[in-house]
């Protein structure tokens, strides 16, 4: 019992149950590689009536519609489940962050439960999305004046 | 410092009575609990802490009941629950007309409530109840992720139990006659150990049972040492809710101090679901876990008779999201009370 | 072959992008929020410097639909509005960019909340 906490972190971590990684690596390849696939096959299809730009920002608008969908009606955790960061990483993970984080503050009202907590776990990413750019905007027009 | 409490004179555990959702009704224990919600959980409530509150409604309104007893004849109420500023116990418990204690010691909170009944009961009171709660889906909202949210469970995670159990404890034997009561065995309060905030340096919050196995062996050591008993005397002891980590660390810990358990320990979030069918990775968790299955399993294990001496050890690890977040580890706490069995 | 190759290099590349952040999960506890925003910014970088455009050229949305799509589409949103308004472009440019993916998802997010109530776990 004597044991310091260093020492005893160390022993429940390694003990500890490690994560099924290499069924859970095959299942985010599998699934994440669906859905770009899909992604893929709605591109495609959509440019041929719309410009590749706009083609690509359509396919995106589907598919967080779906996963806003499949989120509402409460399928989307039961794949997510399995499939990991094969539903994560894919801009499916982002919409199903923002509408879980959205369904999950309807109690609290729609202004400071839905409207605030929306941005729970989505907030960060757009964040420092946005940031990483701002930054990479002055670099970037730093830069451009230098080579003039 | 004496650690060890007898309690002055019995307490006895006149009624209790278990609600759970379905994960639990589907467990190994499913048959044994007094009430089984809807089938989506939610108690016929709009939100999540409704649905607890109403579940502590509902398990003490049944106690009393089997009790044949009023709110009114009760002297106090002991609860508490997972949610912030117990408000699954204060919401829950509002329409009874009894004195309330709002209690927090995470899932240790039915062995806190337990303790406490008994030690009012056999000094300035005669009769009080304890109740504890936590519901799936508002320990998930509180402390993880929203419901829907599409993540992956760590394997030392645990599961919170949908459930509330409440107990009504008194002091005075004639009661007993009043409740219809046909000459079984009675469980009695009659020792009792109050558990220390020990923090073992567990950041995980995936990892409880690790943050509160060193608690419960300190707890039992303290026991152990002071009361003269070996763990042969018992038919069972049972911690609330180390799952499958913190059980099997429970018996590291208490081994190397020359305290083997393993031949009588139970664990209630080991034995409230079917680990190999139903995906709970390590096991039951939450102030539901231990207070359910001491319902459905223990007490109702001493008054069929197969169960005449037992130590209840309430395990919980007082887990706050902001300290979690600000880097700090999380300290564990267990409490016990001793159950025997008794003819009244 | 050529009809399906696209297809498959999608689903190769946009599946190894799920796998590298499988493998910080399940190796390095890094939690879900902390590897979108690593995924987002990692996007942004590599966007910038431009090696992502030749995996776009040859992945299609194997490279766009991860969020290090996203990601990229900041960057080059940004340079873009740089290169036609000087400096203003960089508070511009990458909100612009995202702006149908983020007012689809809050849109789409609050229409959901609308709609439906929130389950117990399975």
């Amino acid at each position: 019992m004597q044991m310091d906490k260093n020492s005893y972190k160390k022993y429940a971590d390694a003990r500890a149950k490690k994560s099924p990684c290499a069924k859970n690596c095959v299942c985010a390849f599998l699934f994440g590689g669906l859905i770009c696939a899909i992604a893929q096959g709605l591109k495609e299809l959509y440019m041929t009536f719309l410009k590749e730009d706009d083609a690509g920002t359509l396919v995106s608008v589907t598919l967080i519609f779906i996963a806003a969908l499949l989120t509402g009606v409460g399928i989307f955790d039961r794949i997510a489940k399995h499939a990991g960061a094969g539903t994560l990483v894919p801009i499916t993970g982002f919409s199903n962050a923002v509408a879980s984080s959205a369904l999950d503050a309807k109690g609290e009202g729609f202004v400071l439960g839905v409207g605030a907590k929306i941005f729970t776990i989505a907030g960060p990413v757009i964040l420092y999305g946005i940031t990483a750019g701002a930054i990479y905007g002055v670099i970037y027009y730093i830069v451009t004046l230098i080579m003039k | 410092m004496e650690n060890l409490i007898r309690i002055p004179k019995p307490v006895y555990i006149l009624s209790s009575a278990s609600v759970v959702g379905q994960h639990e009704k589907n467990g190994p224990l499913g048959e044994y609990f007094d009430i089984v919600g809807d089938k989506d959980d939610t108690f016929g409530c709009d939100t999540w802490e409704k649905s607890e509150s109403e579940m502590q409604r509902l398990a003490l309104s049944r106690a009393l009941n089997y009790a044949c007893m009023k709110d009114t004849d009760l002297e106090a109420i002991l609860a508490g629950d997972l949610l912030n500023q117990c408000a699954g116990s204060s919401y829950g418990l509002v329409s009874f007309e009894t004195p309330f204690l709002g209690l927090f010691g995470a899932c240790s909170t039915a062995a806190e409530a337990l303790l406490l009944s008994s030690l009012l009961c056999s000094s300035h009171m005669t009769r009080c109840a304890a109740v504890s709660s936590s519901h799936n889906a508002s320990a998930e909202r509180q402390f993880r992720y929203p419901l829907e949210y599409g993540g992956q469970r760590a394997p030392t995670a645990q599961w919170t139990v949908t459930g509330s159990a409440a107990f009504i404890s008194t002091s005075c034997k004639d009661d007993f006659a009043q409740a219809a009561h046909n000459g079984e065995p009675v469980p009695v309060i009659t020792e009792a150990v109050i558990g220390k905030s020990i923090d073992a340096g567990i950041t995980d919050a995936n990892n409880m049972g690790a943050a509160m196995a060193p608690a419960a062996a300190d707890t039992l050591l303290r026991y152990f040492r002071e009361s003269g008993m070996q763990p042969s005397d018992f038919d069972i002891i049972m911690t609330g809710d180390l799952g499958f980590e913190g059980s099997s660390i429970l018996c590291d810990l208490t081994a190397t101090e020359g305290l083997d358990i393993s031949a009588v320990h139970c664990d209630g979030g080991l034995i409230i679901y079917n680990r190999e069918t139903q995906d709970k990775h390590a096991g039951g968790s939450g102030c539901g876990c231990s207070a359910v299955v001491l319902a459905a399993q223990a007490l109702r294990g001493i008054r069929t008779g197969q169960i005449a001496n037992m130590l209840f050890i309430g395990t919980g690890a007082l887990m706050n999201p902001t300290a979690i977040q600000q880097g700090a580890s999380i300290p564990g706490i267990a409490h016990l009370i001793r159950i025997t069995a008794d003819i009244v | 072959m050529d009809i399906i190759l696209p297809y498959l290099w999608a689903f190769i590349i946009g599946g190894l992008l799920c796998v590298i952040a499988q493998i910080l999960i399940d190796k390095t506890k890094l939690t879900p929020a902390r590897i979108l925003v690593s995924y987002v910014v990692a996007g942004v970088i590599l966007g910038g410097c431009g090696i992502y455009k030749y995996l776009i050229d040859f992945a299609g949305a194997g490279a766009t639909t991860p969020l290090t799509g996203f990601g990229y589409l900041i960057a080059k949103g940004i340079r873009e509005e740089v290169e036609k308004n000087g400096l203003m472009g960089v508070l511009t440019g990458g909100i612009t960019a995202a702006a149908a993916g983020i007012a689809a998802a809050l849109i789409f997010g609050l229409l959901v909340a609308i709609c439906f109530r929130d389950k117990r776990k399975q």
